[in-house]
């Protein structure tokens, strides 16, 4: 069926639009979400999507706290948010639309399940005296569409040997077909989509096929809708694209840093919201080489990847911040070593369980100071879900090359978003060389030939160092190449126990200024918008990118001094940065946080910097963010 | 692990390496260093490919000792870094060295997991029943109401019972011994060296500082008989220079006097590979101190073969790589749903 040719109402063409899908935790709504997403991406839109979920799988239906929601954010001009406010709110309960309303521009459109605003439901969103909002004319400034969904789809599903549960559970096939009629989109996708996963239960691929399709036709019959609307695909720039989320793109960098290395790749992993994704995703990738190990708990997680990476393999553990915690003795372990080993960090609304499903940057300092001793360890971060690949490949890099545990900070906000991404051929990445020594034959000819690697009784020497400070990675199995090493303050070069004074002074110094020079292989800083020099900088780092970078391209076509700057390296800074702050009148920082990097930025620089600050577990709107550099350039 | 040929040393290794012992004088641990020299330069295994993994505690001190690679961990760990390691590196031979405390207390957690994913390594949990490094607190292995640093009115937990936990997870070679038994103690970690899986081997060790004599009446010649059974695979139970034994009646076992009424075929005979009489021998584990207690059992208890965690692991990856083909990275970052702009 080519459906995309009924074009029998008139349509009307739109820049970019941001529709939020909103029902119960078990309606279907972040499958609608994504599947219209897919399509949208496929159309040649550009996307940005936020789903937002509560901790619980099923809470309590036609509750407040049982909604769930998928925003998208698509246009035919670059998006770089899942936008401050939609334009068109999908309900499928009163609970929905009490949770969204608010979010709903002035104007907008709702669509409404009638079948979800029972006295019930009224009830149980708390509206008083069971007052319906779809029939009390105070939605009267909204487009507002109520329609049956609930029976609508029934009814397409009529002769159907399902159970009414099973039917009912199409209704966001339905909304879904709906949607695809409103925005003028072909069910090519869509139905391509349902053959796959519904293509070994016939029964199930009928009806939701029939849904869909009784959406689409809905649309197209029913008297109350009578403009569709189009959003022309962006010029993006030529290529293959796809759609990624954050936490693939954290699985696939790594997976990619692993492969330029020549290495098997070992994640060891307990499962915690939001970071399992990632380990679920790199199970399905074992002809990679890769080996995931799903721990009995956190320490162990990150204690059997720092075996693997003893053995020779790239050592891998993610989770959350209360895992991280638990990771922290661990992570010193590494450290002291010296060993390669990545730790991913998803990060979740804290202290202690938090806010399990909300994004926060509140890990900062726990990334940067939280372990015992003087440990200072790499932290980078992504910005968006393709930066995830980015910076998951550069932390495999890091680790790597420089022998050293590294921090890839990213957050449920961007893990679970996702956006087209014009991916990068494999050949384009670039080889990654760990200092992995090479002996071949005998003890003898081995200490022969790596005489520089050995003191002048044929002693093998662990922690020798080339001239970035780095040791050499010598594996288990070698002949001539034994050595000990561990938690235990270790005597330069041999390795060997030592709590001569002195000795500890130049090895916390010696593993200080390792890690230090890491800063010496980074890219000069470059802005991300913006003048060189000017009124106000707007710095950023890890997710607040896509909303700082809306705000700072329209406060310049609007004429004011802003630019732009997303921190990617957090521990050590880029050495340009520091001269950067002191180019600009004032500096506002916004970040989910009370102000974590505005104090390691202080500290270091000694330049007096704003905070913008949002503690709530949702991500900045680009409006909150133009405000306040409005506000900080008021005399 | 390959067998070891005990009986032939194919070539004597020195695998000592250069750094002094730091243990107490007289402690227990140096008869099992030299045990475990012993038995590895007998084994005609090349140093390279040994690798001793440990925890915290006086006897994680043990990879220091040795030309082998070793790795010091961090305080109950061992199990999950060996785990890492030999997930990927499963042609090594991998020993770990570990205490009560950083077993039993610490790492508790990591070693019942180790046990039941049955990973290949060789584990040697020197038991002194009592926290030597931190001088002198009671361990989990610290017989209740005992005096210590941390207990001047006695300890108030029941302690554990270290090879019936391991037997409640599943281990799949179960052995103990004791420091003052040499030849005993070579035999046994000779078996659990062979053993593929996981082995462990607990060893009575006496730590002459803090908890002197805590096994004496296991380990002192007067004692020793009344108190000591040595398991051997088909042979009978018996103990007292053979005049008494343990058998089976009603499901119990019950200690007899061989003689008149009992000759040793009435005795149980032991078998390690029977799952069911080794959850009986476990449980022989009373206070000698009680009149009619039983014997304290030593040797090898129980030995089962299931595949290793890494070979499943690996065996997966086999698979993967068969099945779908090694991987292609342009294949990966392409995902199979993609569009064309341009």
């Amino acid at each position: 069926m080519s459906t995309t040719t009924l074009k029998t109402k008139p349509v009307e063409s739109r820049q970019n639009v941001v529709i939020l899908f909103a029902g119960d935790s078990g309606d279907g709504i972040q499958l609608t979400g994504s599947q219209f997403t897919d399509s949208s991406a496929l159309f040649g839109n550009d996307v940005s999507t936020f789903p937002n979920f509560p901790a619980e799988i099923r809470a309590p239906q036609g509750t407040l706290a049982g909604v769930s929601g998928f925003q998208l954010h698509f246009g035919s001009v670059e998006v770089w948010t899942p936008g401050d406010q939609c334009d068109v709110l999908v309900v499928m309960n009163a609970a929905a639309l009490k949770a969204n309303l608010h979010k709903l521009k002035p104007g907008g459109t709702i669509i409404a399940n009638t079948d979800g605003f029972d006295k019930k439901n009224l009830r149980l969103a708390g509206y008083i005296d069971e007052a319906d909002p779809l029939t009390d004319a105070s939605l009267a400034h909204y487009r507002l569409h109520s329609v049956d969904i609930t029976k609508l789809t029934r009814a397409a599903l009529e002769g159907l040997t399902l159970g009414m549960k099973e039917k009912d559970r199409c209704k966001n096939m339905f909304v879904l077909g709906f949607i695809n009629w409103m925005f003028n989109r072909g069910m090519d996708n869509s139905e391509r989509f349902l053959q796959q996963k519904f293509g070994k239960k016939p029964d199930l691929l009928e009806a939701n096929l029939r849904a869909l399709k009784a959406g689409y036709h809905f649309g197209d019959t029913s008297e109350t809708f009578t403009t569709r609307f189009e959003v022309k695909p962006a010029p993006m720039p030529k290529g293959t694209y796809r759609s990624i989320t954050g936490n693939q793109g954290t699985a696939l960098g790594l997976i990619a840093g692993a492969q330029k290395a020549g290495l098997d790749l070992f994640y060891g992993s307990y499962p915690i919201t939001p970071a399992s994704d990632i380990l679920h995703e790199l199970s399905k990738h074992k002809n990679f080489g890769v080996i995931t190990f799903q721990a009995e708990d956190e320490i162990a997680a990150i204690s059997s990847a720092i075996g693997a990476s003893y053995g020779g393999a790239l050592g891998i553990t993610a989770s959350s911040g209360p895992g991280i915690a638990l990771k922290t003795e661990a992570m010193g372990l590494a450290f002291m070593l010296e060993i390669p080993l990545v730790i991913v960090n998803v990060q979740r609304g804290g202290p202690s369980t938090g806010l399990p499903t909300k994004t926060e940057q509140a890990d900062l300092w726990q990334a940067v100071h939280g372990r015992n001793g003087e440990a200072p360890i790499p932290v980078i971060a992504a910005s968006t879900p393709i930066d995830c690949f980015d910076m998951a490949f550069e932390a495999v890099q890091l680790a790597l090359e420089h022998m050293t545990p590294v921090i890839l900070l990213t957050d449920g906000y961007i893990a679970n978003g996702a956006e087209p991404w014009r991916f990068p051929a494999a050949k384009d990445l670039p080889a990654i060389t760990p200092p992995t020594v090479i002996a071949k034959g005998d003890e003898e000819e081995v200490k022969r030939s790596l005489a520089d690697l050995h003191d002048a009784s044929g002693k093998f020497l662990p922690y020798i160092r080339d001239e970035r400070g780095v040791r050499p990675w010598a594996l288990p199995g070698q002949p001539g190449l034994q050595h000990r090493i561990g938690g235990i303050e270790k005597q330069d070069r041999t390795g060997n126990i030592s709590y001569e004074p002195k000795n500890h002074e130049l090895m916390v110094k010696l593993r200080a200024e390792k890690v230090a020079r890491i800063a010496d292989r980074f890219k000069p800083i470059r802005l991300d918008s913006g003048p060189t020099e000017g009124e106000v900088l707007i710095v950023g780092w890890g997710s607040t990118y896509g909303s700082i970078r809306t705000a700072a391209l329209e406060l310049q076509a609007e004429g004011v001094s802003v630019a732009h700057v997303h921190l990617r390296h957090l521990f050590p800074f880029n050495k340009g940065l520091g001269p950067l702050l002191k180019n600009y009148k004032r500096v506002l920082l916004p970040e989910m946080n009370s102000g974590q990097l505005r104090q390691l930025l202080r500290a270091e620089f000694l330049v007096d910097i704003h905070g913008l600050n949002k503690i709530q577990g949702l991500p900045f709107t680009s409006a909150e963010i133009k405000e306040a550099v409005l506000n900080l350039m008021k005399p | 692990m390959s067998t070891v040929n005990g009986t032939t040393p194919v070539e004597k290794i020195d695998f000592s390496s250069d750094q002094e012992v730091r243990w107490c004088p007289g402690c227990g641990d140096y008869s099992i260093l030299k045990q475990v020299e012993t038995l590895l330069s007998q084994s005609g295994r090349k140093k390279e490919e040994v690798v001793f993994i440990s925890g915290i505690g006086c006897s994680s001190r043990f990879p220091y000792y040795l030309d082998t690679y070793g790795l010091h961990g961090i305080h109950g760990r061992a199990p999950a870094i060996v785990s890492g390691l030999r997930s990927v590196r499963p042609e090594l031979s991998v020993w770990m060295i570990t205490g009560d405390g950083d077993a039993l207390s610490i790492g508790g957690n990591h070693i019942i997991h180790l046990l039941r994913r049955n990973v290949d390594v060789n584990v040697l949990l020197f038991n002194n029943e009592i926290y030597g490094l931190t001088k002198g607190q009671y361990s989990p292995t610290s017989p209740e109401g005992a005096i210590t640093r941390s207990t001047p009115m006695g300890s108030t937990d029941h302690p554990f019972n270290p090879l019936a936990l391991v037997k409640g997870a599943d281990g799949t070679f179960i052995a103990r011994s004791m420091d003052r038994d040499p030849k005993h103690m070579r035999e046994v970690l000779a078996r659990a060296d062979a053993h593929r899986g996981t082995s462990l081997v607990e060893i009575y060790q006496n730590c002459n500082v803090f908890n002197d004599g805590a096994f004496e009446v296991f380990t002192e010649k007067a004692s020793k008989p009344e108190h000591t059974l040595f398991v051997e695979q088909g042979k009978p139970l018996t103990f007292a220079n053979g005049t008494k034994g343990i058998c089976i009646k009603e499901m119990k076992p019950r200690i007899i006097d061989i003689g008149p009424d009992f000759s040793p075929n009435d005795c149980w005979i032991h078998d390690e590979r029977d799952n069911f009489k080794a959850s009986i021998l476990v449980r022989l584990f009373e206070d000698p101190r009680h009149e009619g207690a039983f014997p304290r059992p030593f040797g090898v208890f129980y030995v089962a073969d299931r595949p290793t965690h890494e070979e499943k692991l690996q065996g997966q990856v086999k698979r993967a790589k068969e099945v779908k083909g090694v991987g292609d990275l342009d294949a990966l970052l392409n995902g199979g749903h993609t569009w064309t702009i341009g």
